[in-house]
């Protein structure tokens, strides 16, 4: 190519690029949709208001400085560094906060490498127990294990205790037991928010009769290569409500199979949804779109009133569009799943993290302390933005900014419910992370039956 | 140049050896014709044509990035980058988030800090050890040389935790130190190799010449080896380069939270549970900048010197 034609060729692109972009719209930072200065908290941390003497039995730990690995990212860890704030000015500690999405593969390594960090916050029980196991993590200070016991149930506590030695209090919480809905659609239609899984139903079938345009029910549960967990929330959330704790602790620990009667039967129950082409998928296609369509884009059928209701987590909060009012009489709220057994009543479940030491020094057990504080998850709270709370009862949900969690701290303080913790995320991760999540999914996409779909999750259970 | 140049230079290359003029001639007669004939080939419109539909196809999912990384936030989870064809609306507000909010600026700072040391320790090291298994003879020298190829095989995962526990009990865990000594240790072994042929192409009358004027070993490094070496050495420089640039692994396991490079930082730019996706075309492009101009502007040595290395044994 000679030199000439090249430099036409390129002015010709350049011309080209030139008549896009004049044609092109530029979009304004509220169209782009963007949110700048996404890391702010939602409240600056006041931060006298602690008392510094409880410190004190750590001893002298100036000047130390304590390395903190979690799963949680900006712009969710701003307020963790935040709340951290006061704790450093009292003792004089430096938190190193390190943040990683790859904290579930890093972590292994770096603790078989001697290179373990001091605190590490662990999403999952399994998890613990497999650090438990290397032998490395250290038990916690008496004053931890004082705090755990007077506020946190005792449901939390024995999530973070192995074989019968408690070591990583609870920190953060969220809870799975949600339906999401739209206050102002629900009350323009006269619809009141059911109290039982039969009431719900049969709100279900009315709003067939009533509005044939739209589906009661939106779902959703493609997330990459972890796709169908959002269907097996559905089903663990069935099962406690259905069956109880005492089956639900069976079946997450293999003393009952995975195929029981029993577990077939909320099978069954939730088919009656998902699986019901009068009932899905509102906005979004018939049974399979469920298969396919991606969980953060599932419940939003219901701004645009062609679905009704949604099973997902508090945590679903933050995949409502920017300017969606999210409260009791607003543009979408949630209800908790409703009772279905009367005889279990209202249940929650939801999961956590949990705060694990890796070395006895009195700077590490002074963080762990401070987590485990009631003071804590105030100031945590006040700091955070909406989506964040904690099952500490100390923790007063006037401190948080969004209705949804005010409701799910209720939810979790209230003496009345039980909490379980998510089941696949207890059963091995060949099963809750691996068969469970896709023979779900093929139980949507290609009709398979309850019992092939159980049989199937069953074989896959390691011997 | 054309890819057939390329190849005809690779080839004079490859011979390694000062013929003599008559058949010097003949061979460049022949050369030409065969270059003319692979000319022919290549410029009939039937290949000309293939030879675009698969470059168009190929670039096809960059451009989409290309776009997406524009668009806003709705029109990202909402419709596919093509529709934006027919309805141009962008912003540069997903960089903007990206650059500044999540903080990828000083990753990529840090992405320099890695690479360039990374780079430059490898190639120190292997022309030093390259010119000693090429021009110093000594006991085991093809044995020991045979031992440092295989080093290749062994894949570095099965390295990370023991080379981890080493640096925790040395004691430079969580420095740079660490991810340059890593990247260095795992370039040496395909570096000396390359090098090494390369070195063994240089004629070795050449080298005699000089150490018949006196020269040292010192000397014929610097004087005589190192000025033909230039290309190869930008040919395995580029490839350490992007292969340093783009890792993940190796910065995930042994870079600490201060000294995370963009590819690290760019994994957990989505935030803790996916909401931020839509950032992530922005920062994917932001990641590839450099990598592009590199290879682009670089792309002449690195594909003659990645061939020489692999003609000759």
């Amino acid at each position: 190519m000679s030199t000439r034609s090249r430099k036409s060729s390129r002015a010709a692109v350049a011309a080209g690029l030139g008549a896009v972009v004049a044609l092109a719209g530029c979009a304004s930072q509220e169209e782009a949709g963007v949110s700048s200065g996404g890391s702010t908290a939602g409240a600056e941390v006041a931060s006298s208001e602690i008392d510094c003497s409880q410190f004190e039995q750590f001893g002298d730990v100036d000047g130390s400085e304590v390395e903190v690995y979690t799963t949680i990212v900006d712009p969710e860890s701003q307020s963790f560094i935040d709340a951290f704030g006061p704790f450093e000015e009292c003792t004089g500690i430096s938190v190193n906060y390190n943040g990683s999405r790859q904290f579930e593969a890093q972590l292994p390594v770096r603790v078989n490498a001697g290179n373990a960090p001091d605190i590490a916050f662990l999403p999952q029980p399994g998890l613990l127990a497999q650090m438990v196991a290397t032998g490395q993590v250290a038990e916690p200070a008496q004053a931890v294990v004082d705090n755990v016991d007077q506020f946190w149930s005792e449901d939390w506590k024995n999530y973070g205790t192995v074989d019968g030695t408690f070591y990583a209090p609870p920190l953060g919480a969220n809870v799975k037991s949600f339906v999401w809905y739209s206050p102002s659609a629900f009350a323009e239609a006269g619809y009141e928010v059911p109290e039982t899984w039969d009431d719900m139903l049969a709100l279900s079938d009315q709003i067939v009769a009533d509005h044939p345009d739209s589906k009661p029910w939106c779902a959703g549960i493609g997330s990459g290569e972890a796709t169908g967990w959002p269907a097996t929330d559905f089903l663990e959330d069935v099962v406690l409500h259905q069956q109880g704790p005492d089956v639900y602790d069976q079946w997450v620990a293999h003393e009952i199979p995975f195929n029981d009667p029993q577990i077939a039967e909320s099978l069954a129950q939730a088919g009656g949804i998902l699986k019901n082409p009068d009932y899905v998928n509102g906005g979004l296609g018939d049974v399979r779109s469920i298969a396919s369509t991606e969980f953060q884009d599932a419940g939003l059928p219901i701004l645009d009133g062609q679905c009704w209701m949604h099973r997902q987590a508090s945590f679903y909060q933050a995949n409502w569009p920017a300017g969606t009012d999210v409260s009791e009489d607003g543009d979408v709220f949630a209800f908790p799943t409703p009772v279905i057994n009367e005889e279990v009543g209202s249940a929650i479940v939801g999961g956590g993290e949990f705060v694990a030491a890796f070395n006895d020094d009195p700077a590490t057990q002074a963080v762990q302390y401070w987590l485990s504080t009631g003071d804590w998850a105030n100031l945590k709270a006040q700091a955070s933005q909406p989506g964040w709370f904690s099952a500490n009862l100390e923790l007063d949900p006037s401190n948080l900014q969004s209705p949804i969690d005010q409701l799910a701290v209720e939810q979790l303080q209230d003496p009345e419910s039980t909490f379980r913790f998510d089941a696949s995320d207890l059963m091995p991760a060949q099963v809750g992370a691996d068969a469970e999540w896709q023979q779900l999914t093929d139980w949507i996409a290609s009709d398979q039956s309850d019992q092939q779909t159980l049989d199937n999750i069953e074989a896959a259970w390691p011997q | 140049m054309t890819a057939s140049d390329v190849s005809q230079e690779v080839v004079t290359q490859a011979t390694g050896k000062v013929d003599a003029p008559v058949t010097e001639s003949w061979r460049s007669r022949r050369r030409q014709r065969r270059a003319e004939a692979a000319a022919d080939r290549l410029s009939k419109p039937a290949a000309s044509t293939i030879a675009i539909v698969i470059a168009v196809l190929w670039s096809i999912p960059t451009l989409g990035l290309f776009v997406t990384s524009f668009r806003t936030v709705d029109d990202i989870q909402s419709s596919g980058w093509w529709t934006a064809i027919t309805n141009p609306l962008f912003s540069q507000y997903n960089y903007q988030a990206a650059l500044v909010d999540s903080g990828l600026a000083s990753n990529f700072v840090n992405s320099f800090v890695i690479t360039l040391p990374a780079v430059l320790i490898p190639i120190t090291l292997a022309l030093l050890a390259a010119y000693a298994f090429a021009w110093i003879p000594f006991r085991g020298r093809n044995t020991l040389f045979v031992a440092v190829f295989a080093l290749q095989i062994v894949p570095i995962q099965v390295t990370l935790v023991p080379l981890l526990s080493l640096y925790v009990d040395v004691g430079v865990a969580g420095s740079f130190w660490t991810v340059w000594l890593s990247h260095s240790m795992f370039a040496l072994p395909l570096a000396i190799f390359l090098l090494h042929n390369f070195m063994k192409d240089v004629p070795p009358s050449l080298v005699e010449a000089a150490r018949m004027d006196g020269a040292g070993h010192v000397t014929i490094f610097f004087k005589v080896l190192f000025p033909l070496l230039v290309p190869a050495i930008a040919a395995f420089g580029v490839f350490q380069f992007l292969w340093v640039w783009n890792d993940l692994l190796v910065a995930l396991t042994f870079a600490s939270n201060d000294a995370t490079p963009l590819t690290a930082a760019v994994a957990d730019l989505a935030g803790t549970r996916g909401n931020a996706w839509y950032l992530l075309s922005a920062g994917a492009f932001i990641t590839m900048v450099v990598p592009l101009v590199v290879f682009v502007s670089l792309q002449r040595f690195f594909v003659r010197g990645l061939l020489a290395g692999s003609v000759k044994g």
